[in-house]
């Protein structure tokens, strides 16, 4: 246990304690006054009841803190269909059925605009340089301008399908750029990563992909 | 020098407050009577250290203090007067600060002002109010300190986040602080009377001025943020069911019901439980409200300074108060006695029906707004949106407004259906009229917003009718109050339906010199040129209205702040609306896109939303009504006091 998660549940301890005391203190007034305990009608703790319920919900969540990163549902699903235009002269467009040849791969999730996918670079040609196979979607992309983003970062895409509209982004469950999905030999999207590839993270990738032969 | 002293200010109102707390509770378990003379100087004392305390916050943002380090991350010494102001409530410290603040000033007003309640019920009330006050100065001094030093001062601060660069926000949280806050006078009072068992008319009177006055500021907090989120965002969207709006309108459901079932207690000496429990309800809302938006559980807009620790110190404030108060409910509501008796046809019966409509809507929001966290917790991921809450919400809001046309023409005790059918044929001619002219000339509405507008031209007839036959000016002020505030729930009904039965919204890529059609309305784009602000640079579109030969300008903006000390930049869009008796044209400037032939155009979107800024006045005047209502309970009590006065004085001759 780290000391943070220590230090929760020495809080949550004196909480309860807390509650109790109050509680019991409530009671015990009540009872001088009234030379006993009060005739009890049970339905009069309902309100108490549910906000302990209520409370229980909040404890849990404050222990358990929800994701901030939102999973897409496709995990362990084939590709969504699709057929993409080629993003720019000279470099293929890109179909889902085209993701199902056996080899495990990446296809990643960018655009010639956005400013971290740039910082991504080196990660995808090194991934490249490890001999895996790179598709890439842009999104909300100008043939120009991909093709200047690709001329100053260098090309790791075997393919780069052209999603304007951002539908197949959508369909993928992808909520920003970049973002890539490890895809195995069938065309089953087994992982997805949001955000910046980190270099840190290459030899893992590879390792995932390897394991997916 | 000025950030010490309003620390040291704030333990010194924290002592007060447990001096309160502490003399309260002694004297009302029987020690010492003279005690009892300590509770009040010391609320008010605590009231007015607390208020010098937000003071000096409010001086450090003035002057720009970068060496406090909620200064320099929440302000910047370039930022408009104004909003250097609203910077200090602009953030989590400070706005705790605030909630402090009116927390203190409430407990003050109580103890100079309420002469009315018993000496005993009213001292269990300001040491409940103490105690309330000792919580949170405790989470302030310990867990959020509005008031601590950087070790080394920045050159600058990083700037308020630009969506709160508007003049609404510097007053809707403020007044939306006011009306949450306020609420605990309510709480206190219910704790006070179970305490002493003081629960009947006179404790229903006294309490009743202060629920009035807190839901005043809460309807005019929510109307406001509403009208915000409407212009600011660039949506165009006048309610989102965001889980922070959601818990502004869930205490403001409980304030609603409240100040209809202690109007009940009030006169008739009946639902006397119910109304404590509403009352413990209200403020315990206010919290969990707080807490969710501050402890990070629910994500939204409004989310600053998420963080578990400080989550779990409200989760335990809350634990505590709420978990208090609801035990001593269950203990002595029990031997509350029953009230007296009414027959459902009555005036009782219809307020009895109001309440648990508006009990179930705010439970049926608190479900929408806390599945996700429980459906979580049962493994699965949800969102709950705008779709259920329209769907649950909707219906009853209409079933409850058809209520509200039969309530205030209701004898209190019994009475009769036919008398009343026969008091009500002009409302139901207006709204047959109403319903017939939407099904003839409006096209495809949807089931919701008609029945909505339906509804409404009834509502607003019927709420007329208590001042049929009367001298207006011998209509008592709570009357009139009552009949503005049902007058505008109908505006704003009429305003909801309307806007989304009949709005009409373009899309286009323009080119200046293009001309754009919306509803009745020919909008021709002339460009963009650059504009700089005090803290921003933006393009700024010029837009001429057209319609039956009067032309209006529309200028959108869409600015650009700069990053300040390393924070990102930021864009925001000023909608550009023109308002009409009819409705509103509302305009934003969006991205510029590239077109294939070259020319530079840019993204434009307009709305048509007819009748909208009806669901604001609507709002207004509902305030405006409970403002009067409020205004009128106090008359009575200058009358009642002078009567009383006459009556001494005739004993004595």
């Amino acid at each position: 246990m780290t000391d943070r998660e220590i230090m929760f549940f020495v809080k949550l301890a004196l909480f309860l304690l807390s509650v109790c005391v109050v509680g019991y203190l409530a009671y015990r007034v009540q009872s001088r006054r009234d030379g006993g305990p009060a005739k009890g009608n049970l339905v009069l703790f309902a309100p108490l009841a549910i906000m302990g319920l209520l409370f229980g919900a909040f404890v849990y969540r404050l222990t358990v803190p929800g994701e901030t990163l939102i999973q897409s549902q496709w995990i362990n699903k084939p590709m969504p269909l699709f057929d993409l235009p080629p993003a720019t002269a000279g470099v293929e467009g890109l179909k889902s059925s085209q993701l199902a040849d056996g080899r495990p791969r990446l296809v990643n999730v960018f655009a010639s605009w956005c400013i971290p996918c740039r910082a991504e670079a080196p990660q995808l040609e090194a991934l490249k340089a490890a001999g895996i196979p790179i598709d890439g979607i842009a999104i909300r992309d100008r043939p120009d301008d991909v093709a200047q983003f690709l001329n100053e970062v260098g090309n790791p895409f075997d393919r780069i399908g052209s999603d304007v509209q951002s539908s197949v982004q959508i369909a993928l469950g992808s909520s920003g750029v970049p973002e890539t999905f490890l895809i195995d030999g069938k065309g089953i999207i087994r992982e997805q990563i949001q955000g910046v590839i980190l270099q840190e993270q290459v030899p893992e990738i590879i390792a995932r992909l390897e394991a997916m032969k | 020098m000025i950030a010490e002293l309003g620390l040291a200010l704030l333990w010194i109102a924290a002592a007060l407050a447990c001096l309160s707390l502490v003399a309260g509770t002694i004297y009302l378990r029987g020690g010492q009577k003279d005690l009892a003379a300590l509770v009040r100087p010391t609320s008010v004392a605590q009231g007015v250290l607390t208020a010098l305390a937000f003071a000096l916050l409010i001086a450090l943002f003035v002057r720009s203090d970068m060496s406090v380090e909620l200064v320099a991350r929440n302000s910047n010494s370039l930022k408009p007067m104004l909003f250097k102001v609203a910077g200090a409530w602009g953030n989590h410290e400070g706005s705790m600060l605030l909630w402090l603040t009116i927390l203190g000033i409430s407990g003050a007003l109580v103890a100079i002002f309420e002469k009315r309640l018993r000496e005993d019920t009213l001292i269990a009330t300001l040491a409940a109010q103490a105690a309330l006050s000792l919580g949170f100065f405790a989470f302030l001094i310990f867990s959020s300190n509005p008031f601590k030093r950087l070790p080394v001062a920045p050159p600058d601060g990083q700037g308020l986040n630009p969506l709160l660069q508007d003049p609404g926000l510097a007053f809707h949280p403020p007044t939306l602080y006011v009306g949450y806050v306020g609420l605990s006078v309510a709480f206190s009072f219910a704790v006070g009377a179970l305490i002493t068992r003081e629960i009947g008319p006179a404790f229903a009177r006294a309490m009743r001025p202060w629920v009035l006055g807190s839901w005043i500021f809460l309807t005019l907090g929510i109307t406001a943020g509403s009208y915000w989120a409407y212009y600011e965002l660039g949506w165009g969207g006048w309610w989102f069911w965001d889980p922070v709006e959601n818990v502004s309108l869930i205490p403001w459901l409980a304030g609603a019901a409240l100040l209809h079932s202690v109007a009940v207690t009030a006169t008739r000496n009946a639902l006397r439980a119910w109304t404590v429990m509403l009352a413990v309800i209200g403020f315990s809302m206010s919290m969990v409200g707080t807490f969710i938006v501050r402890s990070g559980l629910l994500t939204s807009v409004h989310s600053f300074a998420v963080d578990p620790e400080r989550g779990t110190f409200l989760l335990a404030l809350m634990a505590i108060y709420i978990g208090g108060a609801l035990t001593l409910f269950a203990l002595r509501a029990g031997t509350v006695a029953e009230g007296k008796k009414f027959a459902l046809l009555s005036r009782e019966g219809s307020l009895v029906i109001n309440n648990l409509l508006l009990t179930t809507i705010l439970a049926l929001v608190l479900l929408g707004t806390l599945y996700p966290i429980v459906a979580e917790a049962l493994g699965e991921k949800i969102s709950v949106g705008p779709p259920y809450y329209n769907k649950v919400a909707g219906p009853l809001a209409l079933i409850l407004c058809l209520v509200m046309v039969a309530g205030p023409l209701l004898a209190w005790r019994k009475d009769d259906g036919q008398k009343l059918w026969a008091r009500l044929p002009m409302a139901v001619f207006a709204g047959a009229l109403v319903l017939v002219l939407l099904v003839i000339f409006g096209g495809r509405i949807g089931i919701l917003p008609l029945l909505g507008m339906t509804v409404a031209g009834v509502v607003a007839v019927a709420s007329l009718a208590p001042l049929w036959g009367r001298n207006l000016r011998r209509t008592p002020l709570p009357t009139w109050g009552m009949v503005i505030a049902h007058f505008g729930v109908a505006v704003a009904l009429a305003g909801m339906g309307a806007e989304s039965a009949f709005i009409k919204e373009r899309l286009v890529a323009a080119a200046p010199g293009d001309t754009i059609k919306v509803a009745g309305y020919e909008v021709l784009f002339k460009g963009v040129r650059p504009v700089a602000g005090p803290n921003y640079t933006a393009i700024e579109g010029t837009l001429i209205a057209t319609s039956g030969g009067a032309s209006h300008v529309l200028k959108p903006e869409s600015r650009m702040f700069p990053g300040l000390m390393g924070t990102a930049p930021t864009e925001t869009n000023e909608a550009a609306l023109l308002t009409r008796p009819g409705g509103q044209l509302y305009v934003v400037l969006g991205q510029p896109v590239a077109g294939a032939d070259g020319a530079d155009r840019y993204q434009l979107r307009l709305w048509w939303k007819p009748l909208v800024w009806w669901i604001w006045l609507g709002g207004a005047l509902i305030a405006l009504g409970a403002a009067l209502s409020m205004l009128g309970r106090a008359q009575l009590l200058t009358l009642w006091r002078a009567r009383r006065a006459r009556k001494d004085r005739d004993r004595w001759k």
